[in-house]
């Protein structure tokens, strides 16, 4: 379970202090695949940077499995990462290690023995229907197959948690709906709890059950994505629904 | 013709071998101890910076400033100004010895420059997700940076290796020996227009070898195109 409370985020750079995310909470059930949707620049990155740390938060709390994390140390935090995973839009892979290697990489990083790595990496590659390239280097493969690669490596450490930043932005529509079908059999057939962020309302619709709207820094709308879909309450809600007035 | 040859390799031939052998074994050694220097210097600088692993602004600044003085300095002028420490430090000022330590203070801010450039070429996000599964600083550092940037690195060797080769020759005047010497004193003190012509063939021969090595070694270890082995 996350339970994100009353969170904000300011940066400071010379030009002055910018508040990214205010008063933000969430909260997301053992099991669901919960959606973070809003516009670009929304704080949607941030926020789900806040989950694992990789941000720390300027005020409020994020609490894992019902413990305060925001408080960690840097090992404690890196503790709490390893049961967290993690993929992304430009997929992140690690261009001079072979895809096998890509997925040991995070057991390399907790000191698993190698025998152990590498059968977990060939499960985890057959998972994502990709045990033919265990020897291919990320480049020569796909963007779709990248991202492939990307989830099996987020799953190495067996994580009860994992947060999409924008996985499917960078993919054509046909590897979009083959890796949100891979996302939507890993929280079923895994229970891994899926935080997907994205800007596509599509995304949220074909495998969301609960949605918050983030804008501005702020959840402007949260709820079933049913009710979300059928009720928008928000002009902004409404317009990433593509709902929009031509007239004015 | 051919005894013209003959008679040349006769007189001069054990003389260019020796000055090959001590000019390869400068430069091997000097590029050697320079990257033992060069890597970690290029690696504080890398994750001393803004914004990068472990910010240390001060640090940060006093390395730059180290490698920015050093790397302002002609060659030719430390090699010299260093004497004194060289004779300290190696215990003599000449030959081989003499030579290779000057040649790795001149070359070892050059490689820490390379590095850190090397090292900034991997993209933040690879970091970032090495970050995501728990890894440490030293981590990154081993894993990431160094492993994730290796072909650009080799790439640097290269040319690290090809400009001490050339240092290596002014180091020549000031008596280290090596092909550098054998032009200097031949060709030019005693006009033996023959022997520097020799040796600056030998030198490009070189060079062009190095080339050629270094550039299958990088082509080899590049595994970021889609045509990669």
């Amino acid at each position: 379970m996350i339970e994100v409370k009353s969170l904000s985020k300011t940066f400071t750079t010379k030009s002055g202090t910018h508040e990214v995310l205010s008063g933000i909470d969430l909260h997301v059930a053992d099991g669901q695949i919960y959606g973070i949707i809003g516009p670009s620049g929304a704080g949607k990155s941030t926020l789900v940077r806040c989950i694992n740390l990789l941000e720390r938060p300027t005020s409020g709390s994020v609490v894992i499995d019902g413990v305060d994390v925001t408080g960690f140390s840097d090992k404690q935090v890196r503790e709490l990462r390893s049961g967290i995973g993690m993929i992304f839009q430009d997929f992140n892979l690690f261009a001079q290690r072979t895809v096998l290697e890509n997925v040991m990489f995070p057991l390399e990083i907790a000191h698993d023995p190698r025998v152990a790595r590498e059968q977990r990496a060939h499960a985890l590659l057959d998972l994502v229907g990709l045990a033919d390239k265990a020897g291919s280097y990320p480049a020569q493969l796909s963007g779709g197959q990248q991202q492939r690669v990307a989830i099996a490596r987020a799953l190495a450490n067996k994580p009860s948690i994992l947060l999409c930043d924008e996985a499917t932005s960078a993919l054509d529509t046909i590897s979009t709906l083959s890796t949100l079908k891979l996302l939507k059999r890993i929280n079923r057939e895994l229970g891994v709890t899926l935080v997907v962020i994205t800007h596509s309302m599509s995304v949220i619709e074909a495998i969301c059950e609960n949605v918050s709207v983030v804008a501005d820094g702020h959840v402007i709308e949260h709820g079933t994505v049913r009710d979300i879909f059928a009720h928008p309450q928000n002009e902004i809600t409404r317009q990433l629904l593509g709902k929009v007035s031509w007239d004015d | 013709m051919t005894s013209a040859i003959g008679a040349f390799w006769a007189q001069y031939g054990s003389l260019l071998v020796t000055g090959t052998v001590a000019t390869l074994e400068m430069t091997i050694i000097s590029t050697l101890f320079s990257y033992v220097i060069g890597i970690p210097l290029g690696v504080l600088v890398t994750v001393t910076a803004h914004g990068s692993l472990t910010p240390h602004p001060i640090l940060n600044a006093v390395v730059v400033w180290f490698v920015n003085i050093v790397r302002s300095i002609p060659f030719i002028i430390l090699l010299v100004a260093l004497m004194p420490v060289t004779r300290v430090v190696m215990g003599t000022a000449s030959g081989v010895a003499g030579a290779t330590f000057p040649l790795v203070i001149a070359a070892a801010p050059f490689v820490a420059r390379m590095v850190e450039q090397s090292l900034q070429e991997v993209r933040p996000g690879v970091v970032e997700a090495a970050q995501a599964f728990g890894a440490s600083n030293a981590q990154i550092v081993w894993k990431v940076l160094l492993h994730e940037a290796l072909p650009s690195i080799v790439r640097g060797v290269l040319i690290t290796f090809i400009t001490l080769f050339g240092y290596v020759a002014m180091a020549g005047a000031v008596g280290a020996g090596g092909l550098g010497d054998i032009a200097l004193r031949y060709g030019y003190y005693r006009y033996q227009d023959t022997v520097m012509v020799v040796t600056l063939v030998i030198l490009v021969v070189l060079v062009q070898i190095a080339q050629s090595i270094g550039d299958a070694i990088a082509k080899r270890v590049d595994k970021r195109s889609s045509l990669a082995q």
